[in-house]
C-alpha cells in the first residue's frame, strides 16, 4: 500500500518518562524512551521483570496518566484523548481480562457486545476466533477450568472480537507452556500476515524476541536498542561458539572459560559451554588452564540473548546494573568443604545412596491424580530439573520432597530419611529457594539474615559467622540496612539463596529461581549455583523454563503428571533430532515429548 | 461517546451470571443481614433479663420477707440471700453476682418509727451502663413496695409516704421494638457497601477491569452495570430484613411499605455509593472489606443514634453525625415500624438521604476513571 507510509505510526513515544511513588519513595520504571512500532508487523518490548515493559504497555493503552513526554497511538495523542485512543485498541492484560466464571461463549459474547460489533458481524467472526484458536469444542466450558494456554488463547480472542488497528498484549506467553506458546505466534503470525494487524507484545523472554520484526530493548527503563532482531543476533556472527572438553565437567569448563579474557559470556548448553568473543578476539583454543586442555571448538549460529549481553558487557558506559557488579572471580567454593575433589569424583560417587530417591510417588487430591507413580533419583552433588508447563504435577511433587504434602502412594527419601516418618529431619537438610524469595519485605537485608538463621536454629558464634559469610559471599555489605522490598531484583534474588544456604543444606531446592530475572543476573546466580554443586551439593529445580533446562546434569520432563521421558540434556535433544530439525533446541525436544505423548490418545 | 444500550445489556448479563455462578454476592445480600440481625437482635438489649443480685438480710422478719418477695417477682432479678455483708462482697468480687441489696438489722424498726428506711445498694460501676438499669428498676421496685405497703396500711398508719412510680422502661415493651428497626439500617450499611466494594475489588484483583477499561464500554457504563444488579440484591436484602423483624422479633409495623420502599430505595443508594467509592480507592477484596466495615459499619453503628443518642453527644461528634446517612434512614425506620407514616419526620430525613445518595454516587463517578493510577 502506498498510502502506508504516510500513515502515523502504530505506536510513537517520545521522550516517555513515568515514576511510581510509594511510601515515599520514587523509583523510576521508565527514563526518557524514544521509540515507534510500525503498522503490520509485530514489535516486541523486550526485558526482563522490572524493565519496564508492562508501563509502557499501559501507557500506551491509556491505563497510566502520561507524566512526562508523549505517546500517540495511531496518530491520537493519549493523553488528550484516550477514548478516542482505547476505541481503537485491544489490549490484553497480563492475566489475559477473562472472567473466569463465565463461559468460553459468554465471555466472548460479552467483549463482542461492550466493543459493539453488530450481531450480524458477531457469528462469523465469533467462528473465524474459534477456528483459529481451537476453542470451538470448548465453547460451554467455564473460563476458569481451561489450561493456561487455553486461557491465553481466549484472552486473545476476546481482543480480537473486533479487529483492533493495533493490538497490545502485555507478556501473553508468561507461565504458558511451550506448545501454547508456539500456537499463539502461530496465531499472531497468521493474522499478521492475512489482515495486517499490528501488534506490540512485551516478553522477557529473548529467544521470543527474534520472532518479532522489530525490537524494543528494555532494561531498567532504559531503551537500550531498537532493532531488527535479526541484525541484531549478527552483531555477534562469527563470535558465538560451543566448546567443550574431554578432561573437564562442563561445570568446570564454564568456569574457565568465564574467565578467560577475551570470552564475554560463557553459558552452559546441555553438553556445551555456549560462548560470545569480543569483536576480533579469537577462539580461546590452548589459552585453558590447565594447559593443553585440547577444546573442541565449532562455531555456531549467534542468538539474539549472545549480542544483548554482549552489548551489555563490552559497553562500560551504559552503567551494568548492580546485580553484576559482582566481580567475576568472586565465585569461590560456597561451602567450608573442601571443593578439591578430583574431577571424576561424580563418577565415583556413583556407587553412593541416591541423595534424593522416588519410586512410583503418587499423589492424589479426590478423584485428581496431581502426580501419577513418578520415579527418579537424584545423586550427590548433581543438578537434577524437573521440567514441565504450569499443572504438569512440578509444584505438587515439590511440596511432597520438602516434606509439606504426604504422599499418597510410593516411596520418597531424601537425604536418607524416609519422608512418610521423618519429615521433619529431612527438612532440617534442605535449603529452599521459591520462585518469588520468600523473604519478608518489610525486614532489612540484616534482618531477614539474622530471622533465618535463627529459624535454622543457628546460634551465637555460629549465627555470627554464617551471617558475616552471607554478607561477604553475597556482597550484600553496601545494602545490609536496606529494607529488601526496594532492593534490585538481582539483590533480591542473591539474599534469598544466601537465606536458603544459612544452615549449610546438603540439598538445594529451586523453584524457577530464575524466571523473570535479567540475563546477566540469570548468570551469576547459575555460576553461583555450579560451584555449590562442584562443591556437593545436591541441586533440584523444578522450572518451565527451557533455559533452566540448560544448566541441569538430568531432567525429568513432566506432563499431566507422569513422566515422559528422562535423561541429560543432550540425549533429551537428540530425540527430537530429524531432518527438518537437525539442530534441536530444548524447546523443540519438550514439544516433541509433548505431541508423542498426546499421539496414542488421538488415535 | 454516547451510551449503548447493548454494551450495558452485555455488562448488566455478565453481572447476573456471575451472581447466580459465585454465590458470594448473595451470601452479602442475603445471609450477612439475616445472621447479623439475629446477632444483635438477640444480643443487644437494654432490658436488665435475670440479672443475678446479692441479698444481705441481717435480721429476718415478716417485712423483710415482703420486700424480697417484690423483687422476687419481676423478671428483672435473680436473688440469693446472704446473712452478712462479707459474704454477699465475696460473691461480688468474684462476680456471681452484679449487685448486692443490703437490709441492715435496724430495717424493719426504722421503717416503722419512720415510715421510711435506708436499703444499701451496691452496683458494679465497671459497666455503667447496666449498673445504671439495676439502680433504676430497684428504685422502681422499692417504690412500688412502699406504695402498696402504704396501700395496706391505709391512713390507719397515717404514714407520711408519698410515692410517684414513673415507669420510664415501659415492662410490656421491650426494647427490642425499638432497636431491631435501627438495626435494619446498620446491618444494610454493611451489606450495601460490602456489595459494591467487594465485587469491583475483585474485578481488580483479577485484572479484568484492566481489560474492561481499555474497551469502548465507558466508566458511566461500567458503574451502572455495577449499581443496578446490586440494587436489586440490595433490596431484596432489605425486604429479608423486614420480614425477619416482623416475624422473629414480633416488631409491629405500622407504617406503609410504599414509603418504607422509596426510603429504602434512597438509602441502598446512598450505601452502593459508599461501595463504590471505596471500590475507587481499594484494589483487593481484603482491604475493600476493612475499609467498608471502618468507614461505613462502625460509624453508622455509634454515630447514626440507634443506641447511643445524638442529642447527647459533644457538638463536635454531633455535627459528624450528619454525614452518617445510616442516621436519617434509622429516623425513618423507627417511625415506619412504631409510630407510622410521621411525614413531618420522614420528609425531612428522605430529603437527606436523596442528598447523600447524590453526593455519593456523584463521587463515585467522579473518582472513577479508566486509569489504573
Amino acid at each position: 500500500m502506498p498510502a502506508e507510509s504516510e500513515l502515523p505510526a502504530a505506536l510513537r513515544l517520545e521522550k516517555v518518562s513515568h515514576e511510581f511513588v510509594s511510601a515515599g519513595r520514587t523509583a523510576a520504571a521508565l527514563t526518557e524512551v524514544t521509540a515507534d512500532a510500525a503498522r503490520g508487523a509485530v514489535t516486541g518490548v523486550v526485558g526482563p521483570d522490572g524493565a519496564g515493559k508492562t508501563t509502557l504497555m499501559r501507557l500506551a493503552a491509556g491505563l497510566l496518566k502520561v507524566q512526562s513526554g508523549r505517546i500517540e497511538v495511531l496518530g491520537i495523542d493519549v493523553a488528550r484523548s484516550p477514548d478516542e485512543a482505547r476505541a481503537r485498541i485491544g489490549y490484553m492484560p497480563q492475566r489475559f481480562g477473562l472472567y473466569e466464571d463465565l463461559t468460553v461463549r459468554e465471555n466472548l459474547d460479552l467483549y463482542a457486545k461492550v466493543q459493539n460489533v453488530p450481531a450480524a458481524e458477531r457469528q462469523a467472526r465469533g467462528g473465524e476466533l474459534l477456528r483459529m484458536t481451537g476453542l470451538g469444542p470448548f465453547l460451554g466450558r467455564l473460563a476458569g477450568r481451561l489450561s493456561g494456554g487455553m486461557k491465553q488463547k481466549l484472552g486473545l480472542a476476546c481482543t480480537l472480537v473486533r479487529i483492533p488497528e493495533l493490538l497490545l498484549l502485555d507478556e501473553p506467553t508468561v507461565g504458558v507452556d511451550p506448545v501454547s506458546r508456539r500456537e499463539l505466534w502461530a496465531i499472531i503470525d497468521h493474522l499478521v500476515l492475512t489482515e495486517q494487524l499490528t501488534v506490540v507484545l512485551s516478553t522477557s523472554y529473548l529467544d521470543e524476541a527474534e520472532r518479532c520484526q522489530r525490537v524494543l530493548l528494555l532494561h531498567e527503563g532504559h531503551l537500550v536498542a531498537a532493532t531488527d532482531p535479526a541484525g541484531f543476533a549478527a552483531r555477534s556472527s562469527g563470535r558465538s561458539f560451543h566448546v567443550s572438553a574431554a578432561a573437564l565437567s562442563k561445570r568446570q569448563l564454564q568456569e574457565q572459560l568465564a574467565r578467560t579474557p577475551g570470552v564475554l559470556d560463557a553459558t552452559i548448553q546441555g553438553a556445551f559451554v555456549r560462548i560470545v568473543t569480543e569483536p576480533g578476539a579469537q577462539p580461546p583454543l590452548e589459552a585453558l588452564p590447565p594447559r593443553g586442555t585440547p577444546l573442541r571448538i565449532v562455531a555456531v549460529p549467534p542468538r539474539f540473548e549472545d549480542s544483548f549481553v554482549a552489548e551489555i558487557r563490552s559497553t562500560p558506559a551504559s552503567s551494568p546494573p548492580p546485580a553484576q557488579a559482582i566481580a567475576r572471580d568472586k565465585i569461590p567454593a560456597m561451602r567450608g568443604v573442601n571443593n578439591a575433589q578430583p574431577p571424576d569424583w561424580q563418577q565415583e560417587s556413583a556407587s553412593e545412596q541416591p541423595v534424593i530417591f522416588a519410586d512410583r510417588l503418587t499423589r492424589r487430591f479426590g478423584d485428581f491424580i496431581a502426580v501419577d507413580s513418578i520415579s527418579f533419583e537424584v545423586r550427590r552433588g548433581e543438578v537434577f530439573g524437573l521440567l514441565g508447563a504450569n499443572g504438569a504435577g512440578k509444584s505438587t511433587t515439590f511440596r511432597m520432597l520438602c516434606g509439606l504434602l504426604p504422599a499418597s502412594d510410593g516411596t520418597l527419601r531424601v537425604a536418607g530419611y524416609d519422608l512418610r516418618h521423618a519429615a521433619a529431619s529431612a527438612r532440617g537438610r534442605i535449603g529452599y529457594m521459591a520462585q518469588k524469595f520468600s523473604l519478608y519485605a518489610d525486614l532489612s537485608v540484616a534482618e531477614n539474615l539474622r530471622f533465618f538463621a535463627s529459624a535454622y536454629r543457628l546460634r551465637d558464634a555460629h549465627r555470627r559467622a554464617r551471617i558475616a559469610w552471607a554478607v561477604e559471599e553475597f556482597v550484600l555489605g553496601p545494602h545490609v540496612n536496606a529494607v529488601s522490598r526496594d532492593l534490585p531484583l538481582g539483590y533480591k534474588q542473591r539474599l534469598a539463596l544466601a537465606c536458603a544456604l544459612m544452615h549449610e543444606p546438603e540439598i538445594l531446592f529451586l523453584d524457577e529461581p530464575t524466571s523473570g530475572v535479567d540475563p546477566l543476573a540469570r548468570r551469576e546466580f547459575w555460576r553461583r549455583i555450579n560451584a555449590l554443586a562442584e562443591s556437593g551439593v545436591t541441586v533440584l529445580v523444578t522450572t518451565h523454563f527451557m533455559e533452566e533446562a540448560e544448566y541441569c546434569d538430568r531432567l525429568a520432563v513432566l506432563a499431566q503428571g507422569r513422566v515422559l521421558a528422562a535423561g541429560d540434556p543432550e540425549s533429551l535433544k537428540e530425540r527430537a533430532r530429524t531432518a527438518e530439525h537437525p539442530q534441536p533446541t530444548m524447546e523443540d525436544a519438550f514439544i516433541a515429548l509433548l505431541e508423542a505423548a498426546a499421539e496414542p490418545k488421538a488415535a | 461517546m454516547r451510551a449503548s444500550v447493548e454494551r450495558i445489556e452485555g455488562l448488566l448479563r455478565k453481572e447476573a451470571l456471575q451472581i447466580v455462578r459465585d454465590p458470594s454476592a448473595l451470601a452479602i445480600a442475603f445471609l450477612l443481614p439475616a445472621i447479623l440481625l439475629v446477632i444483635f437482635g438477640y444480643g443487644v438489649t437494654l432490658d436488665p433479663h435475670h440479672v443475678p443480685l446479692a441479698l444481705v438480710i441481717e435480721q429476718p422478719d415478716a417485712i423483710t420477707q415482703s420486700f424480697v418477695s417484690e423483687l422476687g417477682g419481676t423478671p428483672y432479678f435473680t436473688t440469693e440471700t446472704f446473712n452478712t455483708i462479707q459474704a454477699a462482697d465475696r460473691a461480688f468480687d468474684a462476680r456471681e453476682v452484679s449487685g448486692i441489696i443490703w437490709l441492715r438489722a435496724n430495717f424493719a424498726r426504722q421503717l416503722s418509727s419512720r415510715g421510711d428506711a435506708p436499703i444499701g445498694v451496691i452496683v458494679n460501676g465497671v459497666d455503667a451502663n447496666t449498673a445504671r438499669l439495676i439502680e433504676g428498676y430497684l428504685q422502681q421496685t422499692w417504690a412500688t413496695w412502699l406504695s402498696a405497703r402504704s396501700r395496706v396500711l391505709g391512713a390507719t398508719a397515717g404514714l407520711p409516704i408519698e410515692v410517684q412510680p414513673r415507669v420510664r422502661f415501659n415492662s410490656a415493651v421491650s426494647s427490642r421494638d425499638y432497636l431491631v428497626p435501627g438495626l435494619i439500617a446498620i446491618v444494610m450499611t454493611l451489606t450495601g457497601a460490602l456489595l459494591t466494594a467487594l465485587v469491583i475489588a475483585r474485578e481488580w484483583e483479577r485484572g479484568t477491569l484492566e481489560a474492561l477499561m481499555v474497551t469502548r464500554a465507558s466508566i458511566r457504563e461500567i458503574l451502572l452495570a455495577k449499581l443496578l444488579p446490586y440494587f436489586v440484591l440490595g433490596m431484596g436484602g432489605m425486604l429479608a430484613t423486614l420480614v425477619l423483624a416482623v416475624t422473629l422479633f414480633g416488631v409491629p409495623f405500622r407504617g406503609s411499605l410504599l414509603v418504607l420502599t422509596a426510603a429504602s430505595a434512597l438509602f441502598l443508594l446512598a450505601a452502593l455509593g459508599m461501595g463504590l467509592l471505596i471500590s475507587s480507592i481499594a484494589r483487593n477484596q481484603f482491604v475493600a472489606g476493612q475499609i467498608a466495615v471502618i468507614v461505613t459499619f462502625l460509624p453508622a453503628f455509634i454515630l447514626s443514634g440507634f443506641i447511643f443518642d445524638i442529642g447527647s453527644m459533644p457538638w463536635a461528634v454531633r455535627l459528624i453525625t450528619h454525614i452518617v446517612a445510616a442516621r436519617y434512614f434509622v429516623v425513618i425506620l423507627q417511625s415506619e415500624f412504631l409510630a407510622g407514616d410521621v411525614w413531618s419526620v420522614i420528609l425531612p430525613n428522605a430529603l437527606a438521604l436523596l442528598i447523600m445518595a447524590s453526593i455519593f454516587l456523584g463521587a463515585a463517578r467522579l473518582g472513577a476513571r479508566k486509569r489504573l493510577d
